[in-house]
């Protein structure tokens, strides 16, 4: 049917082309609407056991509203409730401490962030700007270790976080993205190469050095993509699991979703406490969520600019 | 004549030489020293050293003994490691080709009824949540004894699944989690990519008669195939790396079900400590997304020449 030779259609009355036109996009929105209906309705699921409490999880899963509203997983994930309380509360001893957990993240994630935005900048602006040797096969380097899967260097970084004692310290957590990452690299000297070179050279007649002219000239002209860069690797050492799992899995570094990790494998088979996990899974994202808020078309074209370039 | 391009020869290296010295360098080493201090000793030298590992017995605990090739011979005799890549394989066959085509057919959908924001950041929202919590947040709707998908799958006779608890279900459920989690991502992509088509060429398969299906078909499909190609090639090379989802569901099972190939390194690495033939898996992992990548750039990006 949709083959249907569409020659025909010009011949056809304007309403019939008019509806038809409307009928088919209103295909359209149903197919959307069920997409968002798909990705929605988890979340809100979610946020219905988060707010039952732990005794009426199981009864009448047919109403999205919880039976009785209540706090008390929030309240017990963020650690305002007594041991003995929780424990009678959720049926398990073991607790999530999303208080130390969410200090851990914050500190790491605005380390990171940060320190390697910085640093990455400085060496992008050296390889689109500043005439060196060999600066060409530096920058292959960066590209090359871009295409290199994280696994590969995993272990041997492990066993040099090991090495220096750095295992469970925010320093172990931090340390192989501190300095740089090569896609911030690549992502910042692409941007730079297109701004004009007139304002620097005037900067430079005007006797200001190197330095003086990346502070004032660039950073200042860069906010933007500097801004989204900053976002985006926020957003992703916010969500990153696998190194923080494996170097800071103390209870002292844990990062939130190392401790969501933690406490799903260490609560009991078949009958984890379902509400705590809900509301400290709920809780974890919702400062992406504000940062989402406040920058949602900043995101989604940086995501996709990524993705294109 | 020899002297001329020797002294020429001579010339050049003595200004490459200089080049080293000049201010602008200076200042360029300067910058890039954070930089470079972090490639180095988190990318190159790990690199060297698991090169150097894969040739050796290494528990972490006494310094690695030097094997010679036998981690690799053991590569091809382990059951394990064919299971993994059979595991990864059919992950990926599941993951890749269903997330893909619905995000292309939601794609250019989008791009004809509606521009709206509010759409595009409610479809990227499960990608701003991390692989941790959408992995927590479908073990608990897909439970087998008390999820609501069961209790509904109950109510109309189906019968309750036991998805992650069912060792021919757990790979095609851990491919579903991530298909709902990326379906938004990889369709903003694509909608990018449709917006960057000319909009004559619609306008002129219009005039020569063509309907919607075939200007899908005929022009936004090959217009797309550079977007097409990046979006397959990182959901494949992602796919084969699929760790995080599995690290809070299954953990590998039922009964190594859902032993994928990340999950066995870090199986053999951080639980048996067997850290020279985990990082020869590591180095073969590399090895088969090199593989596959190069492999899809050579079939779908064949008559990019046009």
């Amino acid at each position: 049917m949709l083959d249907a030779p569409a020659a025909v259609e010009p011949a056809l009355p304007k309403f019939v082309l008019r509806r038809r036109r409307k009928s088919r996009s209103a295909l359209g929105w149903l197919t959307i609407a069920f997409f968002l209906l798909v990705t929605v309705l988890p979340l809100l699921w979610v946020l219905r056991t988060a707010l039952t409490p732990p005794a009426q999880i199981y009864s009448s899963p047919e109403s999205l509203t919880p039976p009785t509203v209540t706090d008390d997983n929030f309240e017990r994930v963020l650690g305002l409730m007594t041991t003995e309380e929780a424990v009678a509360a959720s049926g398990t001893a073991a607790q999530l401490d999303f208080p130390s957990a969410l200090k851990n993240s914050f500190i790491v994630v605005t380390l990171i962030t940060v320190a390697m935005v910085s640093f990455s900048s400085m060496a992008a602006y050296a390889f689109a700007r500043l005439s060196f040797p060999l600066r060409n096969a530096i920058f292959y380097l960066f590209v090359g270790a871009l295409l290199v899967p994280p696994i590969v260097t995993l272990i041997p970084n492990f066993v040099l976080m090991r090495d220096l004692g750095w295992i469970n310290t925010y320093a172990g957590i931090v340390a192989p993205h501190f300095l740089m990452t090569p896609f911030a690299v690549f992502f910042l000297r692409q941007f730079f190469l297109t701004l004009p070179s007139e304002l620097e050279e005037a900067a430079r007649l005007d006797g200001a050095g190197r330095i003086r002219t990346f502070a004032s000239i660039i950073v200042p002209l860069s906010v933007g993509p500097i801004a989204t860069l900053a976002t985006l690797t926020f957003v992703t050492e916010w969500n990153d699991f696998l190194w923080p799992f494996i170097v800071g899995q103390g209870e002292g570094t844990r990062t939130l979703t190392v401790a969501l990790g933690v406490f799903r494998s260490s609560t009991p088979q078949g009958a984890p406490d379902w509400g705590g996990l809900m509301g400290g899974s709920l809780l974890s994202a919702v400062p992406i969520l504000i940062v989402f808020m406040f920058a949602a078309r900043r995101m989604i074209n940086a995501l996709t600019y990524t993705g294109l370039k | 004549m020899a002297l001329v391009a020797h002294a020429r020869v001579d010339g050049v290296g003595r200004r490459w030489l200089a080049s080293w010295g000049t201010r602008e360098a200076g200042a360029a080493w300067l910058f890039m020293l954070p930089a470079l201090v972090g490639l180095f000793v988190f990318h190159i030298l790990p690199l060297w050293r698991a090169v150097g590992y894969t040739f050796t017995d290494f528990d972490l605990f006494s310094d690695p003994t030097n094997v010679g090739l036998d981690n690799y011979s053991r590569l091809f005799s382990d059951d394990q490691f064919l299971r993994a890549i059979r595991l990864t394989a059919t992950y990926v066959v599941i993951n890749v080709p269903v997330q893909v085509g619905i995000a292309l057919g939601l794609a250019a959908i989008l791009d004809k009824v509606t521009a709206s924001i509010l759409v595009r950041a409610v479809l990227i929202l499960p990608f701003l949540i991390s692989n941790v919590v959408a992995g927590l947040v479908w073990l608990w709707i897909l439970d087998p004894a008390i999820g609501i998908v069961n209790h509904f799958l109950d109510l109309v006779g189906v019968g309750s699944q036991a998805f992650l608890g069912s060792e021919t279900q757990a790979i095609p459920t851990i491919a579903f989690i991530n298909v709902w989690r990326h379906l938004g991502f990889s369709t903003l992509l694509l909608v990018a990519g449709i917006a960057t088509i000319d909009r004559a060429l619609y306008e002129a398969a219009k005039v020569d008669g063509a309907s919607e299906w075939q200007q899908f078909r005929r022009v936004t499909v090959p217009m797309l195939r550079p977007v097409l190609l990046f979006v397959t090639v990182t959901s494949v090379v992602g796919s084969l790396q699929i760790f995080d989802t599995i690290a809070v569901t299954t953990e590998g099972g039922p009964g190594g079900a859902t032993r994928v190939f990340m999950w066995y390194i870090y199986e053999l690495a951080f639980k048996r400590f067997d850290f020279g033939y985990a990082t020869t898996l590591a180095v073969a992992l590399f090895v088969i997304a090199a593989i596959v990548s190069v492999l899809q750039f050579r079939v779908f990006g064949r008559d990019n020449r046009a």
